[in-house]
């Protein structure tokens, strides 16, 4: 199933304390309020306008700073498809994975904000529909990529009752 | 082939021949959370688990909010007590440090795994630890079942030869080479710092702590006179044992810093790879000088700290504010007349904690404002506001920049 809508495009170095502010820090135990604040301090209006699906487009380093998964879970809960960057910080990425948010490495000079995506993680591939372009991507390494699959740590952890690394 | 500090660590935790590149599932010998991360962990926990994998191996700290400062985050303290008293786990409450900083003092050995929900958590490498910092899901899982999944690190040597220069410190050096590096610069790598002649302990937490705003998984120093006297002096000197790179250990990069070669930085808003030479902006205006954090808030900051503003005062509309990194820390500085030398300075006295540098309470920058502080963080709205500027620095250069109420090079008060 591709991941399908619209691109909000940000820049590079999007630190977690843009993404889940510091000083919304006694919001975090009711992710749906935390969530209305999403990305706050980069886009004011995106959790506003964000549509189910929309893609998070960024650039050098994506979710640097904090290990709060706080970070990726509102986004997801945005209902944000999946995010893109050209890179993406460590914590950040293993985070996104275990709570079941698509994250995607690849170049995303070409997108524009606004233009339409199209996202398949199986094949790896991410085309521009308004741009009609397309850029491909190395498949997740298996481990994460199961975890992805079944939705997340704590699903694959009750699917599986372990880690699967082989 | 010889191994790193960080190979040698997965292969013990592992029971495998663990090369860098690898993924290992390995057993952790120490996993925390801390008030921001901990209710989440606690939460996808109870959906894993049942029981604690080893309670004396897992820690929840309460100190990002300390004491609390709404009713939602007391309660969020609540929450944690009652699950400790529960699965029997350690609980370190409001005043008694933050996370890395009683880490170090009271839990952390040399050779250990130890996972954080919490990205400092790397400070830890500075006694021989590998120290990762990873989100409140995977610190559930090392929760439940003692293990995780990790890909082992390929190595960046950092060779540190020489001695500082007066004014120069730890927190230069590290600003440097984050600066040099970038904030990506060493991404999944582990930083394994050699140094000769050796640096003191609150050196190398220093610099491990720092080591993931260039990205690396780690810091490590390795294990040795210096750990060893450490340990001792916080009365754990049996947890020393010898931590050490093999003499053939293959790194993917060489870095070297000569100490001598070294002058006072600020890392600039909004990143902290925006690293400049101070004198490049000395004379920029402040608002606030804060001095404090698992960074720098140990008791030798402090005590080059008074030793500045010993006889002097703030400049009027400066606000200056402190926060030991623990109570350890805060008894000592209180015997040895530091704090007295702060309030008779017009500074502010915090309780231990991170909320002023995590932006959550005790010292919110204006619209506008200029904050220079010693933390390890200067993004967009770190410190409560994205209208303001915080500048990162040694603490002698922000007790210099309190004074003259400008960023101000610590050398003009030695």
């Amino acid at each position: 199933m591709p991941i399908k809508g619209r691109a909000w495009k940000f820049g590079d170095s999007i630190s977690t304390d843009q993404i889940a502010p510091g000083r919304y820090f006694h919001l975090r135990s009711n992710l749906p309020e935390l969530a209305k604040h999403t990305l706050e301090d980069a886009r004011k209006d995106f959790a506003h306008n964000v549509k189910p699906g929309d893609i998070v487009v960024g650039g050098e380093n994506f979710g640097l700073g904090s290990s709060r998964e706080h970070a990726p879970t509102i986004i997801k809960m945005t209902g944000t498809g999946a995010v893109v960057a050209k890179s993406i910080a460590r914590i950040f990425y293993r985070n996104a994975i275990n709570v079941g948010l698509p994250v995607v490495i690849c170049d995303t000079s070409g997108i524009d904000d606004g233009d339409e995506l199209e996202l398949e993680l199986s094949t790896g591939t991410l085309k521009n529909l308004t741009k009609k372009t397309e850029v491909r991507f190395s498949p997740l390494p298996p481990v994460m990529a199961r975890i992805l699959d079944d939705g997340g740590l704590v699903a694959h952890i009750q699917k599986h009752g372990r880690i699967l690394t082989d | 082939m010889g191994k790193t500090i960080a190979e040698k660590i997965f292969s013990e935790h592992s029971d495998t021949d663990a090369r860098a590149g690898d993924i290992v599932i390995a057993r952790v010998d120490f996993c925390f959370v801390q008030d921001g991360t901990g209710p989440l962990t606690v939460r996808q926990f109870e959906k894993m688990a049942s029981r604690v994998f080893d309670p004396s191996k897992v820690a929840a700290f309460l100190d990002h909010s300390s004491p609390p400062h709404t009713k939602e985050l007391a309660n969020d303290h609540k929450f944690l007590r009652e699950f400790a008293a529960r699965t029997g786990c350690i609980v370190e409450d409001n005043g008694t440090g933050i996370c890395h900083q009683l880490v170090v003092e009271k839990y952390a050995c040399p050779g250990q795994l130890i996972v954080g929900a919490d990205s400092h958590t790397c400070m830890a490498g500075g006694l021989g630890a590998l120290a990762t910092g990873m989100g409140s899901t995977d610190v559930a899982a090392i929760m439940a079942f003692g293990v995780l999944w990790f890909r082992v690190p390929e190595t960046f040597k950092v060779d540190i030869r020489g001695r500082f220069s007066k004014g120069v410190y730890a927190k230069d050096l590290v600003l440097r080479l984050i600066g040099d590096l970038g904030a990506d610069g060493a991404t999944y790598k582990a930083l394994e710092f050699h140094d000769s002649p050796r640096l003191h302990a609150a050196d190398r937490f220093t610099i491990c702590n720092m080591a993931i705003e260039c990205g690396a998984k780690a810091g490590l120093f390795a294990s040795d006179a210096v750990t060893a006297r450490y340990l001792k002096s916080v009365g754990r000197g049996s947890a020393w044992r010898e931590v050490k790179p093999d003499r053939d250990a293959t790194y993917e990069r060489t870095l070297q810093y000569d100490l001598a070669s070294l002058e006072p930085v600020v890392a600039c808003p909004h990143t902290v790879d925006n690293v400049k030479p101070l004198k490049d902006v000395a004379g920029t205006p402040i608002h606030q000088a804060f001095i404090g954090t698992c960074t720098n808030g140990r008791i030798e900051d402090l005590k080059i700290a008074a030793s500045i503003l010993k006889g002097r005062r703030a400049a009027k509309n400066v606000k200056l504010i402190f926060n030991p990194a623990s109570a350890a820390v805060y008894k000592a500085a209180m015997k040895a007349g530091y704090l007295a030398v702060f309030v008779e300075a017009g500074g502010i006295i915090n309780p231990p904690g991170c909320g002023v540098c995590a932006g959550v309470h005790q010292g919110i920058l204006a619209d506008g404002e200029v904050c220079i502080a010693t933390q390890n963080r200067n993004f967009k709205g770190r410190m409560g506001n994205p209208n303001a500027e915080v500048y990162l620095a040694s603490p002698a250069a922000v007790a210099a920049s309190a004074i003259t109420g400008k960023i101000t090079d610590p050398r003009e008060f030695l």
